[in-house]
């Protein structure tokens, strides 16, 4: 395994961070801007994976595994927030939510 | 050389995934690009000797999680919606640059760092990430993890139900 596919799975993981944090803002559906969420995530499990490649350590995949927990955790929350959300305004439009806004 | 293969192809297959994850209209074609995305991660975990992590990236991630997407989205009846692009035109031309800043700034870093190779033999084999999970450097961490797990799911129940 050469060294330019380390630092090429590290070019990968920043595109698709960058692409996830455009769409997080420029979307408008609170479910799309979740899923580009997840899509930073794994950009993140990404360059922990290949850096702990690297360094020929294992401690990158056990924080990988942790973050895929927190994962599941945010998405079962986060997802029962949307099902509220849906119940009480009949849309998922992000900027016709403003409660927290002044 | 079969790896370089496999890495690139994995690699072209996620960016163009996650490219339609953020241009599609409809949230249904956001998730299955993004389960595409997520199997191609998982190929690339693979190729890069993490057979465990490419494993529960398919179980929990592309499994679990993303049926979860999808079974909000269709609970939900989600239309798809045809301005669906927020902000006005300078704003999002704003958010591009910005986002092309940023990826050529840490692109430059990660180019110019000496990322070494690591050892030629590497495979995180689930015994040896249990045996580094269960140490006592990561125990009480994972302890904690199952208490954030269960408040997890009390919150969803208690956020989902009808009479909030």
């Amino acid at each position: 395994m050469s060294g330019s596919l380390v630092q090429h799975a590290l070019l990968l993981s920043v595109a698709l961070f960058t692409l996830g944090a455009l769409g997080v803002f420029m979307r408008r559906n609170v479910i799309t801007i979740f899923m580009c969420i997840e899509l930073m995530l794994n950009a993140v499990n990404l360059a922990f994976v290949a850096f702990s490649r690297s360094l020929g350590t294992f401690d990158g995949q056990v924080l990988v595994f942790f973050v895929m927990t927190v994962a599941a955790a945010e998405a079962a929350v986060g997802l029962a927030i949307v099902i509220a959300l849906h119940r009480h305004r009949d849309t998922l439009d992000i900027d016709s939510f403003n409660l927290l806004k002044w | 050389m079969i790896e370089s293969v496999l890495f690139y192809t994995f690699a072209a297959l996620a960016l163009v995934s996650a490219v339609v994850v953020i241009a599609q209209k409809s949230p249904f074609y956001s998730a299955f690009g993004l389960i595409v995305v997520l199997c191609s991660l998982s190929g690339i975990f693979a190729v890069l000797g993490s057979p465990f992590i490419a494993v529960i990236q398919l179980v929990v991630y592309a499994g679990a999680i993303m049926v979860l997407f999808l079974f909000v989205l269709m609970l939900l009846n989600v239309q798809r919606e045809t301005d669906d692009v927020g902000g006005s035109a300078p704003l999002r031309l704003a958010a591009a640059a910005l986002a092309s800043a940023f990826a050529a700034q840490v692109a430059a870093v990660i180019a110019r760092a000496r990322i070494v190779s690591g050892p030629e033999q590497y495979e995180a084999s689930t015994r040896k990430v249990a045996e580094l999970l269960f140490s006592p450097a990561f125990l009480y961490v994972f302890e904690a993890t199952s208490i954030l797990i269960l408040a997890a799911l009390v919150g969803a129940i208690v956020l989902a139900k009808r009479d909030l």
